[in-house]
């Protein structure tokens, strides 16, 4: 048996050992192995360049949310005392004679009429007073790591830079940062705002892109003949898919501040909230997120019905049910697991999202709780842009602060999506 | 049973059905009213992409025919000046493709890595542990890397070349964590392609000698080059649009440089910038935005297309 016939087309045999000395399978194999495992580093460096920016990014921003600060008054609390008695030991009525002496009449009728004396804790009063009277304010922040590095060093430098300070550890992300409106002292500023102003834009998506996006994707799976049209509305949803969203700001800008402002700032119902008059609400906010998820739910919820096996329609029919009780009864109960999974993913997308928002005109600063779709509207994206966008040291701490509740916020989202779609795939299947 | 049910008439057997059941096609209206409510929620897409091309359209229009801008002076300008009417949108294009560059830069070598990891070494376990943290680093809202921009990533980059050379806003750590932005985008792109190459063709290498690298880039990323280009394409369409991390770090006031540690506003950030103040509708100012946007969005949906055209008409299909 000669090579020949193992190796047909080939009749000159100096060819083919020119070709094996040419590949040089002997000589070269330990140098190709070594290749390989140098390029397999490389690879593996790579995922753990990705994993490491990922902890970075969350290291720094816990880092920023926690350390020292130190904290200058105007008057300090400790010297603060009614007829030779400190303030911790003061009842509120006490507080409110303490109050008479440093305030002006006129703030003191603001504080009353924003929660009267009588009706406040203790402890609110307290705050009250030391807010009010000693005017605490963040002159320097020191991060986590910081903080608990040079602690020592750190109570120095400020007691010879800034003597009338004190040195204070601060939790940024305190029960009184989530719990108290906007203000525009940094110390006392919170995110309640925000958070409810999140959640009412949140809810006008669902409420517009949850069933719309539902609809039009069992229309195109389910009623649609594979015409012109289908083709046109599928290779448009899939552009729209990747406009970017500051595009869908200058949209809602357009279309519902301007070409639509009667309808949405709610004129037209006599609804309209005397503090805006204008179509910058958390409707347009609402609807122009609506829009730019609408895409990505369509998409999903195809891909959720495109899976329901045929064979579950064909029983249908066969059973003399009409289209919609087929897509109503069948269908749809065994795509939802996928539908819903699909649609809270883009929902918090949409709940992250700023560019937009910021374009359609959120309020930059609102100390009050939105109380219909028609009020000025903050969310916390917009909270973190307009923190971070500031000069001052202080503002980090708080950004970093509000991050921390907007990604504790969409992972609560984010696992009530997993969870909801392991129950219903377990119940219907 | 069967010879039965025959056997009676059908109408007597509704009538004597003792469930009072009807058999008879009704007309059902709800029927139409529901398809003609699917039908219209398929067809608001359509009016979404008419609606941005007019509107946007439309403003741009105004922005056009105003004496101060013109459409040449606008696409060859090196100045944009709104105060002075100066409109001239080389000095956002550039800072918004100085951007995008760095972020690709970034992107495309360590997306390609970690694809070619995941689908040609890791292991199921290993693969069920990088995945979830790409997805998370998806998920995470743009604003907050923009704080990580210039908290982090700005204060790292002075650290390492100096506080003179770096500026406190700049393009290159916008650039750099926008690349971080899209890496998962390409990386779950890239794998998605890479794992639709049929296992036969890279048995048929190593059954000739190749080695597991030798495989993954000559056999198995050349085959899967069509899904990979399109991963490119939408990672920059997708860097492009980006406005957060920009608006936050890359600087505020247009700047022409080719100095990537220098501040410049790209156009995603300028439209930030601007309508974030108070912006009155009838100012020129407000028009411009919308001829920025309309750009936007003419290049983010060329590229988009292309991407779509590369992966139908380039796929290579086996079987």
């Amino acid at each position: 048996m000669t090579i020949h016939e193992n190796y047909p087309g080939t009749e000159d045999r100096s060819r083919f050992t020119e070709d094996i000395r040419r590949f040089e399978f002997q000589t070269n194999l330990p140098l190709r192995h070594r290749i390989g495992i140098i390029w397999r580093l490389v690879l593996l460096v790579s995922v753990i360049a990705g994993i490491i920016a990922l902890s970075v990014l969350l290291i720094s921003i816990i880092n920023d949310s926690f350390g020292y600060a130190a904290i200058e008054y105007k008057v300090h609390p400790s010297s603060l005392s009614l007829n030779g008695r400190p303030l911790n030991e003061l009842s509120c009525s006490e507080i409110v004679l303490l109050l008479e002496d440093h305030l002006t009449a006129n703030r003191l009728r603001q504080l009353e009429s924003e929660n009267p004396f009588s009706t406040r804790s203790l402890e609110d009063c307290h705050e009250t007073a030391i807010f009010e009277i000693s005017k605490p304010k963040a002159v320097v922040t020191w991060s986590l790591f910081y903080s608990l590095k040079y602690s020592r060093e750190l109570k120095i430098y400020v007691a010879q830079k800034y003597p009338d300070a004190d040195l204070v550890f601060q939790n940024w992300l305190n029960s009184d940062f989530i719990r108290s409106p906007q203000s525009s002292d940094p110390l006392r500023t919170g995110i309640l705002t925000a958070i409810m102003g999140s959640i009412y834009v949140i809810g006008i998506v669902i409420v517009v892109a949850f069933p719309v996006g539902i609809a039009a994707a069992i229309y195109l799976e389910e009623y649609s003949s594979r015409s012109f049209l289908h083709k046109i509305i599928q290779t448009n949803i899939n552009n729209l898919a990747g406009v970017p969203s500051i595009i869908y700001g200058m949209l809602g800008l357009a279309l519902f501040v301007r070409a639509l402002e009667p309808l949405t700032s709610g004129a037209i119902f006599g609804l309209s909230d005397s503090t805006t008059a204008n179509g910058r609400t958390i409707l347009s906010a609402g609807l122009t997120l609506a829009l730019l998820v609408l895409p990505v739910i369509i998409i999903n919820a195809q891909e959720a019905i495109r899976a329901v096996p045929n064979s579950l329609r064909q029983a249908s029919y066969g059973m003399g049910a009409t289209k919609w009780q087929t897509v109503w009864h069948h269908v749809l109960p065994n795509a939802i697991p996928g539908i819903l999974t699909g649609t809270i993913l883009s929902v918090s997308r949409a709940f992250g999202e700023t560019a937009p928002l910021v374009v359609v005109g959120a309020s930059t600063y609102i100390t009050f709780n939105p109380e219909s779709i028609f009020s000025k509207f903050t969310t916390i994206p917009i909270q973190i842009y307009q923190w971070t966008a500031r000069p001052q040291d202080v503002y980090k701490n708080i950004a970093a602060a509000a991050i921390i509740v907007l990604l504790v916020l969409l992972l609560t989202l984010n696992a009530t999506a997993i969870i909801l779609r392991n129950r219903l795939s377990r119940r219907l299947i | 049973m069967a010879n039965e049910a025959k056997l009676t008439s059908p109408t007597r057997a509704i009538n004597e059905s003792p469930l009072d059941l009807n058999l008879r096609k009704r007309h059902r209206i709800i029927e139409q009213v529901i398809q003609a409510f699917l039908f219209a929620s398929g067809v608001i897409s359509i009016f979404t992409t008419i609606g941005i091309v007019v509107y946007l359209g439309r403003e741009a229009l105004l922005f056009f025919a105003s004496p101060e801008a013109d459409l040449l002076e606008f696409l060859t300008g090196t100045k944009w000046q709104p105060h002075l009417g100066i409109f001239g949108i080389l000095p956002l294009l550039n800072a918004t493709l100085m951007t995008t560059t760095i972020a690709m830069l970034v992107a495309l070598p360590l997306g390609l890595c970690v694809a070619i990891f995941l689908s040609e070494y890791a292991s199921d376990r290993i693969r069920g542990l990088v995945k979830p943290i790409l997805e998370i680093i998806a998920g995470i809202p743009t604003v907050v890397l923009g704080f990580f921009a210039i908290y982090t990533m700005t204060p790292f980059l002075r650290g390492l070349l100096g506080k003179d050379v770096v500026q406190i806003y700049n393009t290159a750590s916008a650039g750099i964590v926008m690349g971080i932005l899209i890496l998962p985008l390409i990386s779950s792109m890239v794998e998605d392609a890479l794992s639709a190459v049929p296992r036969s063709l890279r048995e048929g290498a190593f059954a000739v000698g190749a080695t597991r690298f030798e495989v993954a880039t000559q056999i198995v990323v050349p085959a899967a080059l069509s899904g990979i280009s399109a991963a490119i394409i939408l990672g920059i369409s997708r860097a492009i649009g980006e406005a957060m991390i920009v608006a936050i770090a890359a600087g505020a006031g247009p700047n022409l440089t080719w100095n990537p540690f220098q501040p410049a506003e790209t156009m995603t950030g300028h439209i930030v910038r601007i309508s974030s103040g108070d912006l009155s509708y009838a100012s020129i100012d407000y028009n411009s935005l919308f001829a920025i946007a309309l750009m936007l969005f003419f290049i983010t949906l060329f590229l988009n297309l292309l991407s779509q055209r590369i992966i139908t008409r380039f796929r290579e299909v086996y079987e």
